[in-house]
């Protein structure tokens, strides 16, 4: 791991931060759905810059993928904006 | 810049920092997500950011500062695996991992269609009867 990758992870490790805030403040339920999507992506990059390529693939496909389709379905036989 | 600052930002130490700092924050999000969110979603959400931030930090902690990935593709890769690669052991872990947080997330969200048949409603705080 090289200087350049370390601030490429550091900066990876704020975006998934970022997400996860975005996640909490929204009342749009597909909104956060959505941006917990992008959490598990930027994960997936920083398993890739960590060695494990068989965990990124499985964490890009099946933790992304599979889990924001069954939430969109989730989202969508249910309510989307949050109530309080 | 003073000593202890540039031992702080040398990247042997900066890098685990980093992925520890993550996976703990993504943790936390998660807890609070489950113990303050009344929306039923919202809170599965939190139970799935609380697997992925257990997996970050399994991660990090297998990981050795400037080996490969575990894969024997070359020669001296294989004679001496130990010497080259990072450990290999959570990363098969964190694969199985990965796939029951799935079925874990899935089997929640469909107790939470469930709940919403019943009731008409996300809200746990109005979910009050304990009877089906």
């Amino acid at each position: 791991m090289s200087t350049l990758v370390l601030y490429l992870a550091l900066a990876m490790a704020i975006l998934m931060l970022v997400g996860a805030f975005v996640v909490v403040v929204t009342k749009d339920l597909l909104v956060a759905v959505i941006a917990s999507a992008v959490v598990d992506l930027v994960l997936a990059i920083l398993f890739y810059i960590l060695q494990a390529p068989d965990v990124a693939i499985t964490q890009a496909s099946i933790g992304a993928g599979l889990t924001t389709a069954i939430f969109v379905v989730v989202v969508r036989k249910t309510k989307r904006f949050e109530d309080d | 810049m003073s000593e202890a600052l540039r031992t702080f930002f040398s990247p042997q130490i900066l890098g685990p920092e980093i992925f520890y700092g993550s996976s703990v924050g993504l943790f936390l999000i998660g807890l609070y997500m489950i113990l303050v969110k009344k929306n039923l979603v919202k809170i599965v959400i939190g139970l799935s950011f609380i697997e992925s931030g257990v997996n970050l930090f399994l991660i990090s902690l297998g990981y050795v500062w400037g080996k490969t990935a575990p894969i024997l593709n070359k020669p001296e890769l294989m004679k001496e695996p130990v010497k080259y690669a990072v450990d290999p052991v959570p990363q098969a872990l964190v694969l199985t991992a990965i796939v029951i947080g799935v079925a874990v997330t899935a089997m929640a969200l469909s107790i939470v269609i469930v709940l919403h048949d019943k009731y008409g409603t996300l809200d746990i705080s109005k979910i009050k009867e304990l009877k089906w």
